[in-house]
């Protein structure tokens, strides 16, 4: 299976996750998940379990409000199956069923099918990839509720709600909030977070609005095609009524046309899967980062509160243990913040730079490929329509 | 403009705009015109039914050129009557005689980002004498090229504010011997394009002559140009409109008998021509609302046709269902032509929004390939620019063309039903007036019978003119369905080959752009 947003995560044998089959029922998509692993702490060394979309999001924002892993960058959340486009054109085709002929009944049914599959490819992939961000990333791993995730045998809908009323979803709405001000307003004395920070507000806000830009050039590529299309079966219409050697070579321009259209829609579809995937993803990926750098940020000023703290204890000759106690502790989490944050952002930095390299390489050679197939196509015809 | 300039004469090819039947019906009449002809009989006969009559002179008013029945003596005799060298003939021998399989048929109107001139090539008079009239498949073979090149070009706005126009030049080059310069350049303004339609409209459409239509008016366009907006949109509106014009002059001169009408003479040669008046100046539109009363009209009598012939039934048929389809299929393609032009758009919006990116961007490498993939998605906006230039000039306008043009198709019929109409009045007054005489056969008023039998005669003639009109009509329209049938098929071909050949630049320009990005994407590191 090709993973097209992440390098191949899937290089560590002891936990090997992939996402094999998915069933679609109405808008739910139900994904089996296939697990291998030689890790004694799992019951079976290869099983399969099926999941919902919640059940993936549950799983996110457990790791998110855990405490521990706050100096790392949570891997994001898949983001939530969007059929739309392929519902609104089922439903544009149900509605003209009556105005069109049936060449054009069957060849929208059949482009059809192929946008679901083309969404389903998509969200497919991207649940994959988040549960293999996890699999592969040492702490996550070994995470408990990955585990029941993984190998529990029966739906996932209870725990689901209890943890909503554990919680309460408070970390998460906290991080949501008014995180660009806080970070920037951090005094940073580390010269490589001062750096991170000024790279991930920037990057974060370019990143949002090349992906905007590349999705609304993969849309112009699809409206292209299904002009291809239209005009294809404009053409059809008029061969229909001449008797004549005309007949034929309308057909031909029909036809090609038609796999014109094809084309286009790959170029369309590879570009997608490509360029805007890969956007969308880092830009949910730098979202994570920037939350890291938020906690980090949240710590260091909980440390310098406790400092104010400890003074004024000092001061009045109060709690002044209690204060140290405190101190220490905060001075203690923002160490170990820092520490693995920066880890964390070093590889997350390798981790882009490989994903881009990968994806830019494939897509350029995707696209050469395409202009080579349209030309083949387009020179073949010429010569055909030009010897009739 | 210079973008779309530019892709013509990549693309371009001298494809000549070669009318077989133009280029020997026009040596037949030349040769008609030395051996045969009577000048005097030509221009002399005082009710010129000159419509038939190519040579008539420059000087005859509109209204001579019609069918007038209501003047016609029963002795009048067009030369078209009964005439052995019937120049109309001429052209049913070119029709039958022009295959479609003819290896040495050539593209004719090239419709494309025309060039500045487009060729269309006649035979020069010189090899015309050696001819018989009876041309076989092998002259047509050896065709000597049939000389016209026209161009419209050089706007340039005269006036200021809501009195300002347009002035286009006209040049024609030529060898023909109809004209009186081998290269003549004139100034016309658009109004006088329309007017130079509604003249050859009204002479020549009840003949059952297909008129190409002239190119709509626009408000909205020209009220932009006369304010002075010099932004690209009616830049562009200049340009389509030029290229429309164009299309339209080569598109009249392709007709045999339109290029010898000497107010087609008279646009393309004289430097000063007679401001079309205002109720003359009808758009493309305003005369095709015209023919469409007309089919009202003809719609509402109380007599409906018998049609005896089949084949007009059919074709008239075919032309509505080619109508539907025909503006379907450029509904289709003003479509694509709007996406292309979104996609640049868009593509270019990428590129800038990708090298901000690439300057964000802290890794060096990855940095350096992303303001890279900027440049490449920043000429393939370009590409996409051109390729919807050429969706619009090459299939888009030419499909508009041909959907007025088709209008125009079914004008004639309804011309020709109108003139069988007319034919049926007259037999009717014609037996009115039989049975009147008969009453006064037995009313003892000498004179007033003499006028009966007078009227009689009068009304036998212009039953006798109307059936000869109709069966005018009807060949006239079968020969011209012919041609513009042949002439459809052939402007499709041409085309059809042309937009694929500019697909195929497109892709040929993208695989260069992408296989010089790609080391880069290879060298992030």
């Amino acid at each position: 299976m090709v993973r097209s947003v992440s390098v191949d995560l899937n290089n560590d044998a002891s936990l090997v996750i992939d996402i094999p089959d998915a069933l679609c029922e109405r808008d739910k998509v139900k994904f089996t998940i296939h697990i291998k692993t030689t890790l004694s702490s799992f019951q079976k060394s290869e099983f399969s379990v099926p999941r919902q979309h919640e059940d993936f999001i549950w799983l996110h924002d457990t790791i998110v409000e855990t405490e521990e892993y706050a100096g790392l960058i949570i891997p994001p959340a898949p983001p939530k199956p969007d059929f739309e486009g392929p519902r609104e054109k089922m439903h544009k085709l149900g509605e003209g069923e009556s105005s069109m002929t049936k060449e054009e009944y069957a060849k929208m049914k059949q482009e059809l099918e192929a946008e679901y599959l083309a969404v389903f490819k998509k969200t497919v992939q991207v649940h994959e990839v988040f549960l293999q961000r996890l699999s592969s990333h040492p702490m996550f791993r070994k995470d408990r509720n990955f585990q029941i995730f993984l190998e529990y045998d029966q739906d996932l809908t209870v725990r689901r709600k209890n943890a909503k009323e554990m919680f309460g979803g408070f970390f998460k709405n906290m991080v949501k909030s008014a995180d660009e001000v806080l970070i920037s307003g951090v005094k940073e004395v580390d010269e490589f977070f001062e750096q991170e920070k000024i790279f991930l507000l920037d990057y974060s806000s370019k990143i949002k609005d090349a992906t905007a830009k590349a999705e609304k050039m993969t849309r112009s590529h699809k409206n292209v095609a299904d002009d291809y299309n239209h005009i294809s079966g404009a053409m059809n219409s008029i061969a229909a009524d001449n008797n004549t050697a005309f007949k034929k070579h309308l057909e031909k321009c029909a036809e090609v046309f038609e796999k014109l259209r094809k084309l286009e829609d790959r170029v369309a579809s590879d570009q997608e899967l490509k360029l805007t995937e890969l956007l969308r993803y880092y830009t949910r990926d730098i979202q994570a980062a920037k939350d890291l750098l938020y906690r980090r940020a949240r710590a260091l000023a909980d440390y310098e509160n406790s400092n104010k703290t400890l003074d004024k204890a000092r001061l009045k000759g109060k709690d002044i243990a209690q204060a140290e106690e405190n101190q220490k502790q905060c001075l203690r989490k923002f160490d170990k913040l820092s520490e693995s944050g920066k880890k964390e952002l070093t590889s997350f930095k390798a981790r882009r730079v490989v994903a881009f390299r990968k994806n830019l390489i494939e897509m350029t050679e995707l696209e050469i490929k395409h202009a080579k197939n349209s030309m083949s196509l387009l020179q073949g015809s010429i010569e055909i329509l030009n010897s009739n | 403009m210079s973008c779309m300039r530019r892709f013509c004469h990549e693309t371009q090819s001298h494809d000549s705009l070669h009318s077989c039947m133009c280029r020997r019906s026009v040596a037949l009449l030349l040769l008609k015109m030395s051996e045969e002809r009577d000048p005097a009989a030509l221009s002399g006969s005082a009710q010129t039914e000159g419509e038939e009559d190519l040579f008539v002179s420059a000087m005859e008013s509109p209204e001579a050129a019609r069918l007038s029945a209501e003047d016609i003596s029963p002795s009048s005799n067009g030369p078209r009557d009964d005439d052995p060298d019937d120049p109309d003939d001429l052209f049913a021998e070119a029709t039958e005689e022009v295959s479609l399989d003819s290896p040495e048929r050539q593209p004719i109107l090239s419709d494309g980002p025309s060039p500045a001139i487009t060729p269309v090539t006649i035979s020069p008079r010189v090899d015309v004498f050696d001819r018989s009239p009876d041309l076989d498949e092998d002259e047509e073979e050896n065709r000597d090229t049939f000389d016209i090149q026209i161009s419209v070009s050089d706007p340039e706005k005269v006036g200021d504010g809501m009195n300002a126009y347009m002035v286009y030049k006209v040049m024609t080059k030529t060898s023909l011997s109809i004209f009186s310069r081998d290269e003549v350049c004139v100034k016309r303004r658009f109004s006088d394009f329309l007017g130079l339609h509604s003249k050859l409209a009204s002479k020549y459409m009840h003949m059952g002559y297909i008129v190409p239509p002239a190119p709509e008016k626009s408000i909205v366009g020209m009220t932009k140009v006369k304010v002075g907006k010099e932004d690209l949109s009616s830049v562009e509106f200049v340009e389509k409109r030029r290229s429309a014009l164009e299309r339209y002059l080569l598109r009249t001169v392709k007709h045999p008998a339109l290029l010898k009408d000497p107010d087609v003479l008279q646009f393309l040669e004289s430097s000063e021509l007679p401001r079309a008046v205002s109720t003359q100046a009808l758009s493309g539109a305003g005369i095709l609302r015209m023919v469409n009363k007309a089919a009202d009209a003809v719609n509402k009598m109380t007599i409906k046709m018998n049609e005896s012939d089949a084949w007009f039934e059919e074709k008239q048929q075919q032309f509505e269902n080619l109508d539907v389809q025909l503006r379907k299929l450029h509904a289709s393609v003003e479509s694509l032509v709007c996406h292309r032009k979104e996609l640049s758009v868009n593509t270019a919006s990428f590129a800038k929004s990708a090298a901000m990116l690439g300057n964000s961007e802290d890794h060096t490498a990855l940095s350096r390939a992303l303001s890279q993939l900027a440049e490449v998605e920043e000429k393939i906006d370009q590409l996409h620019q051109d390729q919807s230039y050429a969706d619009f000039y090459l299939i888009s306008e030419l499909l508009g063309d041909y959907v007025r043009l088709i209008t125009a198709v079914k004008g004639v019929f309804d011309q020709r039903m109108k003139a069988w109409a007319k034919w049926q009045d007259a037999q009717v007054m014609l037996q009115r007036k039989r049975e009147a005489e008969a009453k006064l056969q037995y009313a003892s008023k000498p004179d007033k019978l003499q006028q009966a039998t007078d009227e009689i005669r009068e009304w036998e003639g212009k039953v006798q003119q109307g059936e000869r009109d109709f069966e005018q009509i009807s060949k006239n329209i079968r020969r011209e369905v012919g041609r513009f049938e042949k002439d459809r098929v052939k402007d499709f071909r041409v085309v059809i080959i042309k937009y694929l050949e500019s697909l195929v630049h497109t892709q040929q320009q993208l695989i260069k752009y992408w296989e010089a990005f790609l080391p880069e994407a290879k060298a992030i590191a």
